[in-house]
C-alpha cells in the first residue's frame, strides 16, 4: 500500500456518478499523489472516461466528493489539435496565460524538441501521421503550469508498433519532465509498463476489482517481469487467462 | 497530387473549343438558320470591337458585378453570423429553420414583382434579388456547419480556459471555415446567374438588360457576345473565390 502522508493532488470520495438511471460509477474512491502515475484499465463502457471526466472537473459527479489540489489538463484519444492551427499555433494554445511573446516562443521551441518534432513548427495536424499528432497532443498539455495529466486512451487509435513507441517517448517525457498522469487504456499492457499503480475497474457501475501496484522504477520495457506479472494478475482477475498456464520462476 | 501530364494543360480545352468554333461556323455556313437567328463567329468578333469601342459593354458590367458584390457582400454580413446564432442555439434554430427553408426553396425571381414595386428599377431591386439568393443558403449552410462542429474542439477550448466569444472567433468560426467557402463559391454562381434575370426584367441598365435590349434590336451578334462575357466572368468569379481555399489554415477542410 501506499503511504497516505503526502497530500493526494485529486481524490475521489464515495463517488457515484449515473446517466439517468444509468448508473456508471458506483461509491468509487481513489487518491492520486503528487507524482504518482495511475492506469485505469476495466473493460469499454465501465465509466473509465466517465471517471477522467469526474477527475478534470468536466462532470459534476451525482454523488460524493472530487477534491482537486491542482490544475489538470487532458489529452484525448484523437483529433484533439485544432486543425486550423499550426503545430506551434497548437502547443502555444498550453502558453495561453503567458504573457511575453518572446518567452512564448521560446517555451514552444522546447516543446517541440521535447516531443522531437523540431522543424514540424509550421506543418498542419492533417500533415502529420497519427503518433506525431498525439505527441503535439501531449506537447500542448505538457505546456504551461498545470501539474496533472489526464491520458484519455491516448495511443489506442494507433498502429500497435506505433503504440510501443508512444509508451517509450511519454516514458522519457515524463523523465524529463515529471507530472503526476492518470491514464485511462484497455491496454493493460500498456498500463502495466506506464503506471506506478494500476487500478481494475469493474463492468458497469464501475467498482475497483483490483489494485496493482509496480515497483519496478520507470522507464521500463513491456517484456520486464514485474510488468509481465502485473498482466498475468490483471487478466487473470478479469478472467481471460487461466491461473495454471504461466509459471513464474 | 496531381499526375504530371505528357502535354501542358491548356491544349485538351483548347483543342475542344476550337471543335465547338469550327462546328459553329460549320452550321453558319450551311445556312440553316438566318444569319439574324445564328450568327457567324466572324459577325460575333465584329460585334466585340463594337461593342468594346463604344465602351457599353465595360458599363454594363460593371454596372451588373457591383450590384452582386452588394447583394452578396450584404447576405455574407448578415448571413454568417445568422447561421452562427442559429447552429448555436437549439432553440433559436427550431423557431427559425421552416421560415429559412421556405424561403431558400422559393425562387428569388418569383420576387422580380415585388422587389419593382418596392424599389422601383435600378440598382436597388438587382440588389435587393440578389441578397434574396445568396441570404438564405449562406445561412442555412453556416448553421449546418456551426451545429457539426465536433464537441472535442468545445472541450479543447474549455480545458485551455476560452471565453464564449474567443470560442466563437478561435473555434466555431475557423472550424466552420472550409464549408462556407465551399458554400460562398456555390452561391455567389447562383448570385451571377440571378443577376442577369433580374436585370433583363428590372433593370435599365448591366448585362441582363444588355441581353433583353439586344434582342429587342434582333442583334443576336451582339447577343452572343454578351453571353460569352457573362459565361467567362461567372467563371472568373469562380476562379477567384477558389483563391480563398489555397489560405493554409482553412487547407484541412480540403485535404482529408
Amino acid at each position: 500500500m501506499k503511504d497516505n502522508t503526502a497530500n493526494p493532488l485529486l481524490r475521489l470520495l464515495s463517488v457515484s456518478h449515473s446517466y439517468g438511471a444509468l448508473d456508471v460509477i458506483r461509491d468509487l474512491s481513489i487518491d492520486i499523489l503528487p507524482g504518482e502515475f495511475v492506469a485505469i484499465v476495466g473493460p469499454s463502457g465501465c465509466g473509465k472516461t466517465t471517471l477522467l471526466n469526474l477527475l478534470s472537473g468536466f462532470n459534476a459527479p451525482t454523488a460524493g466528493v472530487v477534491v482537486r489540489n491542482a490544475e489538470s489538463r487532458m489529452v484525448y484519444q484523437q483529433d484533439g489539435l485544432f486543425p486550423w492551427q499550426t503545430v506551434a499555433e497548437n502547443i502555444a494554445l498550453g502558453l495561453r496565460t503567458l504573457k511575453n511573446e518572446e518567452e512564448r516562443r521560446q517555451q514552444v521551441r522546447e516543446l517541440l524538441a521535447l516531443i522531437r518534432l523540431e522543424g514540424f513548427e509550421n506543418s498542419y495536424p492533417h500533415q502529420l501521421s497519427g503518433g506525431m499528432r498525439q505527441r503535439v497532443e501531449l506537447a500542448r498539455a505538457l505546456a504551461g503550469t498545470s501539474d496533472i495529466l489526464l491520458l484519455d486512451e491516448p495511443f489506442s487509435a494507433l498502429d500497435y508498433l506505433t503504440r510501443l513507441r508512444m509508451r517509450q517517448e511519454l516514458s522519457r517525457i515524463l523523465f524529463e519532465r515529471p507530472k503526476t498522469v492518470v491514464l485511462v487504456t484497455h491496454d493493460i499492457e500498456e498500463a502495466a509498463q506506464l503506471a506506478d499503480r494500476v487500478i481494475v475497474l469493474s463492468e458497469s457501475p464501475a467498482r475497483i476489482s483490483q489494485e496493482v501496484a509496480i515497483a519496478t522504477p520507470r522507464p521500463r520495457n513491456p517484456t520486464q517481469p514485474e510488468v509481465v506479472q502485473a498482466v498475468h494478475r490483471i487478466l487473470t482477475e478479469i478472467g481471460v487467462e487461466s491461473e495454471s498456464r504461466i509459471n513464474y520462476v | 497530387m496531381r499526375k504530371s501530364l505528357p502535354i501542358p494543360s491548356f491544349v485538351l480545352p483548347l483543342a475542344v473549343v476550337t471543335v465547338i468554333v469550327l462546328m459553329w461556323t460549320m452550321v453558319s455556313r450551311l445556312g440553316f438558320f438566318h444569319e439574324s437567328a445564328f450568327p457567324s463567329p466572324v459577325a460575333v468578333v465584329s460585334a466585340f470591337g463594337e461593342e468594346i469601342r463604344s465602351g457599353r459593354m465595360l458599363t454594363d458590367l460593371i454596372t451588373s458585378l457591383f450590384r452582386v458584390s452588394c447583394g452578396f457582400g450584404l447576405a455574407v454580413l448578415i448571413g454568417i453570423p445568422a447561421g452562427l446564432w442559429l447552429g448555436q442555439k437549439s432553440m433559436a434554430r427550431l423557431a427559425f429553420l421552416p421560415v429559412v427553408n421556405f424561403f431558400r426553396n422559393l425562387s428569388p425571381l418569383a420576387w422580380i414583382p415585388f422587389s419593382i414595386l418596392w424599389f422601383g428599377v435600378g440598382d436597388a431591386s438587382s440588389i435587393f434579388l440578389i441578397f434574396l439568393s445568396a441570404f438564405f443558403p449562406v445561412i442555412l449552410a453556416t448553421m449546418a456547419a456551426s451545429a457539426s462542429v465536433p464537441t472535442i474542439y468545445s472541450r479543447v477550448a474549455r480545458d485551455f480556459g476560452m471565453g464564449d466569444f474567443e470560442k466563437l472567433t478561435r473555434v466555431t468560426l475557423p472550424a466552420i471555415m472550409p464549408q462556407v467557402i465551399t458554400t460562398l463559391r456555390v452561391t455567389a454562381g447562383v448570385c451571377w446567374l440571378v443577376v442577369v434575370a433580374a436585370e433583363m426584367i428590372a433593370g435599365r441598365d448591366g448585362l441582363g438588360f444588355a441581353v433583353m435590349d439586344s434582342r429587342n434590336g434582333l442583334r443576336t451578334d451582339i447577343l452572343v457576345v454578351e453571353m460569352i462575357v457573362i459565361g467567362l466572368v461567372g467563371v472568373g468569379i469562380d476562379r477567384g473565390l477558389v483563391q480563398l481555399t489555397r489560405i493554409p489554415s482553412v487547407r484541412w477542410g480540403y485535404e482529408r
